[in-house]
């Protein structure tokens, strides 16, 4: 499979609920429809709601890699303005 | 700007409504809001503005804390009795949100400030509590073309209207004049539950809120009432009468400001 082209990056393992949302919002902020974000996160809380929350907004998740410190890789693409 | 992980984590509760979101948060940052009074109103009006990051408030009262506001200007504390309240405002209001810049006017307003007062803000909060203070914002908004709020409260009730340039009436527009000095019993000769101005304040703040962020519909044209003891909001369509108005109208009799007569308190 071809790597996916990530536009940006955002770092949400230094905050907590509901920074971590608001953070991952300003990173899809600066985007443009169609761009890629990879969202690096830590497991529990963020990854159970986080995919969740993005989903409701609309976005979608196109992949989630586990990185080998325990924390997450969440892919996703910017839907709508 | 870009936002630190600190005010991310601030306004979060902010940021992720997609009402708001970062733009939304950046504009509160931007905007300039006025409070007129730090009493009953402006108390609780200017501490919600503080804690949403709106960047620049000013706030203008000539009054000194004392005792007797402490019951409903939750802005002030008891150790404030005595000290300017603009001075006491800005304490409180810079210990609840650092980010934002707090400008104080120790002045009542008047025809000859006024004008020159508001012009630096975009949105007016009316937190005073004598008609002729309320007339006068009214008229000096309306020839600056400044959105503002109105509210009044008394006893266990209160109301307001939003004013937006060319988008319905003005405070003039439903009261048409400032009533004979004693029609009206001024906040020495009426009770007020201090409750009544933090739900009236309030919704002055969420008025400007709305009008920053250009969300939702605000209470142009509309006068909304609260009546506490009977848990009634109503919300009044006021009759478009802007074209015969004195100061709004198509062909305004006032054109420049009066110094009305002032009541003797100024304590809400």
């Amino acid at each position: 499979m071809v790597d996916l082209h990530i536009d940006d990056e955002v770092d949400i393992t230094d905050v907590v609920c509901p920074a971590t949302f608001a953070k991952t919002m300003i990173a899809l902020e600066e985007l443009d429809e169609g761009q890629i974000l990879s969202i690096k996160m830590n497991g529990g809380e963020p990854l159970r709601n986080i995919p969740r929350s993005l989903k409701s907004e609309g976005h979608q998740i196109l992949k989630l890699n586990e990185n080998k410190d325990g924390t997450y890789d969440l892919i996703v693409k910017k839907v709508g303005d | 700007m870009a936002f630190t992980n600190e005010q991310i984590e601030r306004y979060s509760r902010h940021i992720i409504l997609s009402e708001v979101g970062a733009k939304g948060q950046k504009k509160l940052f931007n905007a300039r809001v006025l409070v007129i009074g730090a009493g009953g109103l402006g108390a609780p009006a200017a501490m919600y503005l503080t804690a949403a990051g709106i960047g620049t408030i000013g706030i203008a009262d000539a009054d000194e804390v004392e005792l007797s506001n402490l019951q409903r200007q939750i802005i002030h504390t008891t150790k404030d009795v005595g000290k300017a309240k603009v001075l006491s405002a800005k304490e409180t209001m810079e210990a609840l949100n650092p980010d934002v810049r707090v400008n104080t006017y120790r002045i009542f307003v008047n025809s000859q400030n006024i004008r020159e007062l508001i012009r630096d803000y975009d949105f007016i909060i009316d937190g005073t509590d004598n008609f002729p203070t309320k007339f006068l914002i009214n008229d000096a908004c309306v020839l600056e073309k400044k959105p503002f709020s109105h509210a009044g409260i008394i006893r266990f009730q209160g109301q307001l209207m939003t004013y937006v340039p060319d988008k319905g009436a003005c405070y003039r527009c439903v009261f048409r004049e400032v009533p004979p000095k004693d029609a009206v019993p001024t906040c020495k000769q009426a009770g007020v539950i201090g409750a009544v101005g933090g739900v009236i304040g309030s919704l002055q703040a969420m008025e400007a809120i709305k009008y920053i962020l250009g969300t939702g519909e605000l209470l142009t044209g509309s006068l909304l009432t609260y009546d506490a003891l009977t848990m009634n909001f109503r919300k009044v369509k006021l009759p478009s009468n802007t074209c015969h108005c004195a100061v709004c109208g198509s062909h305004p009799t006032i054109t420049e400001l009066i110094n009305y007569e002032q009541t003797e308190c100024n304590g809400i």
